[in-house]
């Protein structure tokens, strides 16, 4: 395993778009916690971003695990053009031949996902621990660490997600087909919803098996749950009754989709001539 | 004599074409080989298919007496094939040091390597800066990196210069020359006749020869004759107990096929005997090319 890390790593420290793709994404990682933390002043308007609540523990992980998983699109033009460039510099040919195995292959490659997603993770937990020390009303260990699943569920977004990408790219080879590709499969699914929605509601359950709909469901959008934060101090808020909970069924598709990309991809390499 | 490969009725076939067609021989430890064949006849394919990028449809090949899988058997094979491929944004030396990775050996030897392909003071370079030429000997370097039980070269020499061409060659032969096994796929005949042992001959996918080359070339030779007098001249080669048969070619001259060891000094002397005067005499074996040709023509 270390092996083959090693040789992912050392093919991605030594390509300049895929450091320069990987160096926006973790500053702007940053940024986006910066700018929370800028106070606005336009003559009697002053406003803050962080003193809205959003950086209280434990609701700050829930928040910044589902912005910052924005972001995940410029990985995903990095791990897509790392598959696809093998094909086009023909270097995956050159790996086979000097004695790299297509199942090592692929599981190199998955290994290097598995690093991104591993980076942005520890980097979310550390961005979010540090904003929540230093804007959060609530400072006690029990709080701090309670709801850590959100960071456990942005880890597996990332997995499914990067997993896809990967499988498109030793689809398609190319990677703006890749990325057209993974733009299509969101307007499919944006199509399959609105249809499920208004002509065949039985089908609902199908929605959560779709894989970018899957993912989504990880984490639930934090906004409606910061108001009842903020009302929760003066009344008890019994009848409402959204789940922000990172739920076990979304757990379960989006890693089968994971795995099914993965075992998808070895068995295309194998099935083809390069 | 150990063997390091061995094909059993190998087959690819693409669709309806059959790119290779049960093709069977034997790599021997310490002989340079060289796969003949017009392009197009399934060399690359073959190659393709020993080195783990092609699926073959049909038969098997076995690596070191069979008993590692291929992609480890690989490992203790240096391979080039077609153009030469590597990382564009990478200098060299990283590109070798990944080959080492995959390869599991120390990147103690990159130094060594690529001194013998004189690219050491190149070696900081990105690939992509390289040329043709350059790009080529550093697969050659890249192939040597392991010690390698074989070498295997597919068309080298392809798109270089004339003086590319020249320094892979003498790369080529130095490599040879310390007996390292060699499989050199090319369908320039000089190139193969001047640095192999053995040929195998496949055309259409088909072998149709396998073995060593002085076997190939196992003719006594030919004459080229001229003479004024060329009936008289035809008449004497028609009884004559050493020809085999001759053929009139261009500007007159006659080529003469013999079917025994015969002298150009004692042919010269029965012509003079029979008062046929030469213009021209040479006593020539034909080249592998001539061979080749005459050995796929017949087919």
């Amino acid at each position: 395993m270390k092996r083959l890390f090693l040789i992912e790593f050392h093919k991605l420290k030594n390509n300049r778009a895929a450091k320069v793709l990987s160096l926006i994404y973790f500053i702007l990682f940053s940024a986006i916690a910066l700018f929370a933390s800028i106070r606005f002043n336009f003559g009697s308007i002053d406003f803050r971003l962080a003193d809205q609540g959003i950086f209280n523990f434990p609701y700050i992980w829930h928040f910044n695990a589902y912005i910052v998983a924005f972001l995940k699109l410029f990985l995903a033009v990095v791990i897509v053009s790392m598959v696809s460039s093998e094909y086009t510099n023909r270097t995956l040919k050159q790996n086979l031949i000097d004695g790299l195995s297509k199942k090592e292959f692929i599981l190199s490659k998955f290994y290097g996902v598995l690093g991104f997603a591993l980076a942005s993770t520890l980097l979310l937990f550390i961005v979010s621990l540090i904003l929540g020390l230093i804007f959060s009303d609530y400072n006690e260990v029990g709080i701090i660490f309670s709801d850590l699943e959100y960071i456990f569920a942005y880890f597996l977004k990332l997995i499914g997600f990067f997993s896809m990408c990967l499988f498109f790219g030793i689809l398609l080879r190319r990677s703006a087909f890749a990325l057209g590709f993974l733009f299509l499969l969101w307007i499919f699914e944006g199509i399959v919803q609105l249809f499920v929605k208004f002509q065949a509601e039985s089908l609902e359950f199908i929605v959560n098996f779709l894989p970018l709909q899957s993912m989504g469901n990880l984490i639930i959008e934090p906004f409606s749950r910061l108001g009842i934060i903020k009302s929760a101090a003066t009344q008890l808020n019994s009848e409402f009754e959204k789940s922000y909970d990172v739920e076990w069924s979304a757990i379960l598709i989006v890693m089968a989709w994971s795995f099914i990309f993965i075992f998808s991809s070895w068995k295309l390499l194998q099935k083809r001539d390069l | 004599m150990k063997t390091i490969l061995k094909l059993k009725g190998l087959t690819k076939k693409f669709g309806s074409l059959t790119a290779v067609n049960a093709l069977s021989f034997n790599i021997q430890k310490g002989n340079v080989y060289g796969i003949l064949g017009p392009n197009g006849s399934g060399k690359s394919t073959t190659l393709g298919m020993v080195l783990n990028v092609v699926n073959p449809t049909s038969g098997s090949f076995e690596w070191f007496d069979g008993n590692m899988t291929t992609h480890n058997a690989l490992k203790k094979v240096g391979a080039i094939i077609e153009s030469p491929n590597f990382y564009p944004s990478m200098s060299a030396e990283d590109n070798l040091k990944l080959v080492c990775k995959i390869k599991e050996v120390d990147s103690s030897k990159i130094d060594h390597v690529l001194d013998i392909v004189n690219l050491k003071d190149r070696k900081k370079d990105h690939f992509k800066s390289y040329s043709l030429g350059m790009k080529q000997r550093l697969a050659i370097a890249s192939a040597l990196l392991n010690d390698p039980e074989i070498l295997i070269l597919d068309e080298p020499t392809n798109g270089l210069d004339p003086q590319g061409i020249h320094q892979i060659r003498e790369i080529i032969k130095r490599i040879a020359a310390d007996g390292m096994t060699i499989l050199l796929a090319s369908h320039l005949l000089d190139e193969v006749e001047k640095v192999c042992s053995h040929v195998i001959v496949i055309r259409n996918g088909v072998k149709l020869y396998a073995g060593p080359v002085d076997e190939l070339n196992a003719t006594h030779g030919f004459f080229e004759l001229k003479s004024e007098d060329k009936e008289a001249l035809k008449q004497l080669l028609d009884t004559h107990e050493a020809i085999e048969s001759y053929d009139e070619e261009e500007n007159d001259l006659i080529k003469a096929i013999l079917s025994q060891p015969y002298e150009a000094k004692a042919l010269n002397k029965e012509c003079f005997e029979n008062q046929i005067l030469l213009t021209h005499l040479v006593k020539r074996k034909e080249t592998l090319e001539e061979q080749f040709l005459k050995l796929t023509k017949n087919q």
